[in-house]
């Protein structure tokens, strides 16, 4: 390979890559999103001391709401995300508690694989089993604008694959969360598991400790300095471990959701790669190199040494 | 003839017994041969059991004593050189398999992972070591089925067996038993060890060739027993019965002890009447042969031995490489443990109790009040999910690749001999790349740099030097030293060459006119002990001009045939007559003469000198001797002509110099008394029956050996094979050092030193001799040197030469020569040290007079000392022990029979195709494996460490990344056959170049390619991609929406996305690494990537039990989103750039000799 060959080789990379980076940069840019923490804010100040009092304490009301202002214009369809951080989906205990084979064809299947919570207090199996089911994020979500109800459609966020093949049409909730400790969400037992979305987005195990998993889509636009009320219910205890909660509203470009990264990496390469190619051609504007000079050969420069 | 059967046996069985008892033998009353008193098998002496009837109906078993026991006691006569039956092929195969430390490492994690502490499917982890295993076993099980084959064909060959009707008829070799009577006709094998009965001459001696055991090619003399050699007619074996008691199988080719009992007489067997299987019938009709050992207890057998396994440096490093890999798992499992173990105790503690995961109720492996219980148990859980750091793949991709490699050496049409239709061979496919990196080379000189055919040149008769014939030597005497090597001239000379082993013009001997030279009688009787005194045959057919000769060597070819040329034809030999056609100098015409064979006092290496004893037809008595000029000069009478003498020894000591072989002849005439009274005392000598009978004889040899008078010297050539010179000019400049061991003496050595290139004038000399006999010769040998005990002489002369070359400094190049005397005490002590550090300072080594005990020792010597890899090349049986004691063994598969070849690890027709398999082959071989190796390394490092910085973000607690599937195809599908491709296909520079550049080698010989540096280097790399990778991905593809329809990767997409880029990466960097691109590199580099996604998408069908969470992830998710492909062009490219940059760099501003001449070299590709 030549100097000349390198250098261009090294210019073209960033020539493409650095306007590819500035644009998805500015995809990303026209991405709105609002990320609002109330993990802490829906305590009231009363246990903000002892919080997990408050949150194992069905007596007191869950109930939340929060204010938000819309920055940008956010067209439809806007992603309501739920947020979790310090929460260990991905620890491998968590990911095997589960059973597919259940899920997909009912208890009959009930085995092992979800251990720690397979059978209920009298033996019945408990569908869906496992610690992943048990522990379903179930706080909710209801938005106003004024006195206007936002409509957050709730159907259709999970994965179609998983709806029409992991999660039997025929499977219905049973013996779920009627134990002594209970863990997250309960489910309507009459609707089959292939229905119940929630539960679907829930059990596909994220990766890292903080994920966003799909709430609804809100199908209308919000307009700019628009403010609107978020009534949550805070049920979800993620105050024993130290986790965070948020609720994100997020409309998507071509790219996805608002994410810097790759734009950013591409720019980076990309003038790393030009930076490379000036460097090369200075290198080789200032110390040309007769090809063939046979001095600069591993021993024959030894041997001048010795 | 089965009614006459029972009454024939048993008499015959009572006459061996009462034989046996009532007259004891000579043999039977020797220390060493102790007789069994009783003749059945069972009762027999131990080490002396063997009972072979012969003639026995073979359809009798009611006897108890017939053939039926003898076959069932005895194993039949097919063999099987297999190492694998089919009953125990596999568990003995998986045995071999699992001894490899890498194998059984997977194969205990296979196992454990059907325990509940599998990070992944039990099923996903047995399958890719089932494929490498049983790839193994196949490779395996292919081999043994040829071998199977070869053993089939020997056993299914043809004999004609006595089938006790008084006729012969065919057989195959494995029907035959002990006790069948076989004939074998001329030119066939003996298909077992056979007691040699009578053949078709009627003094029943015959001709055998034993090339196949000892790799000797001359012809050796059988001598029936005289009771048995009238037995050569079919007819006579009807009412032949005998009885043969003989010693236990064994492996000693040269000794045998046994008894015939026959005709109620016991006649003692010696080797001189036994066949051994696996030699071949030569200038004899057919003879008939009693079997003895059949099958595996044959001689030959008995013999076969395993050669030595010899590994290649590479693959010891690679070895150590991966114990590394070993220690990188065994430290991030260590790590992980811990940090799971705290974490794991810290579940439970306010403020982080972790509910999701109910520590209440987990079982013992997460179990937070047993944190360091759990922390253990982890340990084993994450060595099971770090398996692929530790290439399962490897060992097989690398022999895989080797047999490729070994197939390119054999089908390598410039390595083809088309004179002998010999390719090179590849005999082992371990030591390819072992070929590239070869630092000495230790090279025998008869038959490996010479062509073995020796050539009457010159000779020295009573003081007068005839011949003038130019010697090679003379005509390249620092001609060649330049680089082209010019054939011409030589065929020019050859083709006036007429007689074969003859090249001797002078007018004054030629035609008879040696008549009139004044030492008449003298010139009359050298050329009658030309004529006599030698052990070779002549050859029956005529169809060429002269008599052609089979002889022990081939200087005593050329001898006889000189005297042939000079009008002495040998024409016959019988077991007590030599006969020769004289030139009558009388009449002018012929005169056939017989002379009476006496005695022959054969050749050793030790003796140095062959002589006979004959009485001519006068009934004069002579004997007639050549040897070695060192020995005839010590027996010389005193009367004899010392103006002769030093004639003689001036001309000799010409001769050496100009490269020539010499031998002195002598003769001594004897008188009637002295030979009687001698001859007795040799008698007895040679049947003593103690361990000193060689001595003994030798010593009655000295007897009569002595009071010689000088007849004069011969000087024979052995001329130099083709495009020797050039070849080592070659690898001189390769930076390869040649050392010459050879037999010869020193003038010899350093002749052909010099004609062959090795030693050029421009070059210091430096002699370590210790010849005292000879003190003119060699020089610095002064008188205080003499008195010296020769430890410390030689001793002082390493020193001196040291401190010259220290002087001298690196601006002369220095020629070490040495003779064997002198290497005794080299080797030995403290000396060795010194020596070598003298030798590896010398450009060219030359030792001579070495034996071949002295060649492995200074071949081991060399290997151990100097620590490189060293290769020897030789062509005779004195050479096996160098060929297996160096790095690589080179068989030259001349003329020398194939004891050598049997012996190496690579067999080449032609001394000169070493330049090519060490600088064309060897060079390509190391860069590949090389590359290979680290290759491999880097790959697993990116992929295992994705792994690891995953678990990390996963609280250690061993949770893949990937797939379980992922995992396990990723060795066997995604990166297996470019990287194969890049050890057989990848060149730098074409064949052509390495040869143009033979420094190109030093890369091999400092081990560039395969340094410490250069694999921690890759593995750095490994390590950096990795990081790239997963921080890459992590951050692209996580937390927000990964798709426009708002859907946010989880742990599958994330896996899909990271795995993707580890494919490309690693493919990537392959096509950046690689030089050679042709249609293959690109078909299984994009092919695997290809593959990738074509496994993605069919995975992804599979049910969800099966593929569960790659269930329709490709389809459904990842290859509609565009994020997910944009991440994998940046993070590769990413991933990719740091390499690139360090190559480029480093080819450009800090090059190294072979990113040169492929630079310098790419234009003209």
């Amino acid at each position: 390979m030549t100097p000349g060959c390198l250098i261009a080789t090294f210019l073209v990379i960033g020539i493409i890559f650095v306007p590819f980076g500035l644009f998805c940069l500015q995809t990303s840019n026209h991405v709105a999103e609002i990320n609002r923490r109330y993990d802490v804010e829906c305590v009231p100040n009363a246990y903000r001391g002892n919080k997990q009092a408050y949150i194992k304490d069905s007596a007191i009301s869950k109930n939340c709401t929060l204010e938000v202002k819309v920055l940008d214009h956010m067209r439809a369809p806007i992603y309501v995300y739920y947020e979790l951080e310090n929460f260990y989906q991905n620890h491998r205990r968590y990911v095997k508690s589960r059973s597919d084979k259940q899920l997909r064809f009912g208890a009959k299947y009930t085995g092992e694989s979800c251990s720690p919570v397979q059978w209920d207090h009298n033996g019945f199996p408990i569908v869906p089993c496992g610690l992943i089911a048990w522990s379903l994020f179930n706080d909710t979500y209801d938005f106003t604008q004024g006195s206007k109800e936002i409509k957050v459609n709730r159907k259709n966020i999970s994965w179609k694959s998983d709806r029409e093949h992991k999660f039997g049409k025929n499977v219905f909730p049973s013996n779920f969360q009627n134990g002594s400790f209970i863990g997250g969400g309960k489910l309507d037992p009459t609707v089959p598991l292939s229905e119940q979305e929630d539960l679907i987005v829930w059990m596909r195990p994220s990766a890292l400790p903080k994920f966003r998993k799909l709430y609804g889509v809100i199908e209308e636009d919000l307009e700019v300095d628009e403010t609107i009320n978020i009534l949550i219910r805070n049920n979800y205890n993620t105050y024993t471990f130290g986790g965070k909660k948020s609720i994100v509203l997020s409309t998507a470009s071509w790219l996805g959701g608002k994410n810097d990264f790759l734009g950013y990496a591409y720019i980076v390469t990309g003038s790393m790669s030009i930076f490379m190619s000036i460097l090369f051609a200075l290198i080789h504007v200032k110390y040309p190199r007769p090809q063939g000079d046979t001095n600069r050969l591993s021993w024959n420069r030894k041997n001048s040494n010795n | 003839m089965p009614a006459t059967a029972d009454t024939d046996e048993r008499p015959l069985v009572e006459l061996a017994a009462v034989a046996a008892t009532r007259t004891p033998t000579a043999a039977s009353s020797s220390p060493q041969a102790p007789f069994p008193a009783a003749p059945f098998p069972g009762l027999a002496t131990p080490g002396f059991s063997r009972a072979v009837r012969c003639n026995a109906p073979s359809s009798f078993p009611a006897d108890g004593g017939g053939a039926g026991q003898q076959a069932a006691e005895y194993p039949g006569n097919a063999i099987s050189t297999t190492k694998y039956t089919a009953a125990s092929f596999v568990p003995k195969s998986l045995f071999e398999q699992f001894r490899r430390a890498a194998n059984c490492f997977f194969l205990v994690v296979a196992c454990v992972s059907f325990s509940p502490l599998a990070p992944y499917r039990a099923v996903s982890v047995m399958l890719p070591l089932v494929v490498v295993v049983s790839a193994a076993m196949v490779k395996e099980a292919v081999e043994d089925w040829r071998r199977k084959q070869q053993d089939v064909e020997v056993n299914n060959r043809k004999v004609e067996v006595y089938d006790g009707t008084q006729s012969f008829h065919e057989t195959e070799w494995k029907k035959l038993q002990v006790g069948d009577i076989v004939k074998v006709k001329k030119d066939e094998f003996f298909p077992a060890d056979l007691l040699f009965l009578s053949s078709s001459y009627d003094d029943g001696i015959c001709y055998v060739e034993t090339m196949n055991l000892d790799g000797e090619t001359n012809l050796k003399r059988k001598q029936a027993l005289e009771v048995t050699m009238g037995l050569n007619d079919e007819h006579l074996f009807h009412s032949f019965k005998a009885f043969i008691q003989c010693e236990d199988p064994n492996e000693k080719l040269y000794s045998f002890l046994g008894t015939l009992h026959y005709n109620e007489q016991q006649y003692p067997l010696s080797p001189q009447q036994i066949l051994l299987r696996d030699s071949k019938l030569r200038n004899t009709g057919y003879i008939y042969g009693i079997v003895i050992f059949t099958g595996h207890d044959t001689k030959v057998m008995q013999n076969a031995m395993e050669p030595p396994s010899k590994r290649s440096s590479v693959e010891r490093r690679m070895d150590k490489v991966i114990y590394l890999l070993f220690v990188i798992l065994f430290v991030i499992a260590t790590f992980g443990s811990i940090v799971f173990g705290m974490k794991t105790k810290h579940e439970i503690s306010p403020g982080n109790y972790a509910w999701y995961l109910r520590p209440d109720q987990a079982n013992i492996f997460f179990d937070p009040n047993r944190a360091s219980f759990a922390a253990f148990c982890h340990f084993l859980t994450s060595l099971m999910l770090y398996t692929c750091l530790v290439p399962i793949s490897l060992y097989i991709s690398i022999e895989i690749v080797k047999v490729l490699q070994s197939t390119f050496i054999n089908q390598d049409q410039n390595m083809y001999c088309a004179e002998s239709d010999k390719p090179a061979r590849a005999r082992t496919s371990n030591l390819n790349e072992e070929l590239g990196q070869v630092h000495t080379i230790l090279s025998d000189k008869t038959g490996t740099l010479t062509c073995n055919s020796m050539e009457f040149l010159k000779c020295s008769i009573n003081g007068v030097a005839y011949g003038n014939g130019p010697t090679e030597v003379e005509t390249s005497y620092g001609e060649i030293a330049e680089t082209t090597g010019n054939y011409g001239h030589k065929d020019a000379t050859e083709s006036k060459r007429v007689v074969k082993g003859f090249n001797f013009t002078d007018g004054r001997l030629m035609d008879g006119r040696w008549v009139k030279e004044c030492s008449r009688d003298a010139v009359e009787m050298f050329f009658r002990v030309l004529a006599v005194c030698h052990t070779a045959i002549p050859v029956a057919d005529r169809n060429s001009a002269g008599m052609p000769y089979e002889a022990e060597s081939p200087d005593e070819a050329a001898l006889v045939t000189a005297a042939r040329e000079f009008g002495f034809e040998f024409y016959n030999r019988t077991q007590a007559t030599i006969s020769v056609h004289e030139y009558d100098p009388d009449s002018g015409g012929k005169l056939d003469r017989t002379y009476k064979l006496l005695n022959t006092l054969e050749f050793s290496s030790a003796r140095k000198r062959m002589s006979v004893i004959v009485r001519t037809e006068e009934g004069r008595l002579f004997l007639f001797c050549k040897g070695a000029d060192s020995v005839i000069f010590e027996r010389l009478s005193k009367d004899s002509g010392k103006a002769c003498l030093t004639k003689t020894k001036c001309h000799i000591d010409e001769y050496s110099e100009e490269g020539l072989r010499t031998l002195v002849l002598a003769y001594r005439e004897l008188t009637e008394e002295q030979y009687s009274l001698w001859n007795q005392e040799y008698q007895a000598a040679k049947n003593s029956v103690h361990n000193d009978h060689d001595e003994a004889v030798e010593k009655a040899s000295e007897d009569i050996e002595k009071d010689l008078v000088l007849l004069g010297a011969t000087a024979v050539e052995d001329r130099l094979q083709n495009g020797v010179p050039e070849c080592i000019h070659k690898l001189a400049q390769a930076g390869i050092k040649i050392w010459i061991l050879t037999g010869d003496k020193l003038e010899t050595a350093v002749n052909i030193g010099y004609s062959c290139n090795l030693l050029r004038k421009e070059m210091e000399e430096i002699f370590i001799t210790l010849d005292n006999s000879s003190k003119s010769a060699s020089e610095g040998c002064s008188e205080e040197g003499n008195r010296m005990a020769p430890y410390e002489e030689i001793d002082r002369k390493l020193q001196d030469a040291r401190r010259a070359i220290f002087m001298k400094g690196a601006s002369t190049s220095f020629a070490l020569i040495i003779d064997g005397n002198a290497l005794t005490h080299a080797l030995t002590g403290t000396l060795n040290k010194s020596f070598l550090d003298l030798a590896v300072n010398c450009a060219s080594v030359l030792c001579c007079r070495v034996s071949p005990k002295q060649k492995a020792l200074v071949t081991r010597l060399v290997k151990i000392r100097t620590s490189k890899t060293t290769l020897a090349i030789g062509d005779g049986a004195n050479d096996v022990g160098m060929l297996q004691e160096a790095d690589i063994g080179v068989g030259i598969s001349g003329a020398e029979g194939m004891q050598a070849v049997m012996a190496s690890d690579f067999a080449i027709a032609q001394f000169r195709f070493l330049e090519r398999l060490l600088l064309v082959h060897g060079h390509w071989c190391y860069r590949r494996i090389a590359a290979m190796i680290c290759y491999f390394f880097f790959k697993n490092i990116t992929f295992g460490f994705t792994l690891f910085w995953f678990e990390a973000h996963a609280m250690f607690s061993a949770q893949p990344a990937y797939n379980d599937w992922f995992i396990s195809f990723y060795n066997v599908a995604f990166t297996s056959l470019p990287v194969i491709a890049l050890g057989v296909f990848d060149k730098d520079v074409s064949s052509r170049v390495c040869l143009e550049v033979p420094s190109l080698h030093q890369d091999g010989v400092n081990n560039v390619f395969f340094s410490w540096s250069r694999i921690l280097s890759w593995m750095l790399n490994g390590m950096c991609c990795s990081i790239i990778i997963y921080f890459g991905s992590l951050n692209t593809v996580l937390v927000q929406a990964v798709r426009q329809d708002g859907r946010v990767a989880g742990f599958d997409i994330l896996g899909v996305t990271m795995y993707t880029c580890v494919v490309w990466t690693v493919n990537c960097q392959l096509a950046l690494y690689i030089s050679y691109f042709t249609w293959i590199q690109h078909f299984v580099i994009w092919g695997s990537i290809l593959i990738w996604y074509a496994f993605l998408v069919i995975y992804g069908l599979f049910p969800p039990a099966v593929s569960t969470t790659a269930y329709h992830v490709f389809l459904e998710a990842c290859a509609s989103s565009p994020l997910y492909w944009l991440s994998t062009l940046m993070i590769v490219v990413t991933a990719l750039i740091p390499f690139f940059v360090y190559k480029i760099s480093r080819t450009l501003y800090y090059p190294q000799y072979h990113d040169q001449v492929q630079r310098t070299n790419s234009k003209n590709w």
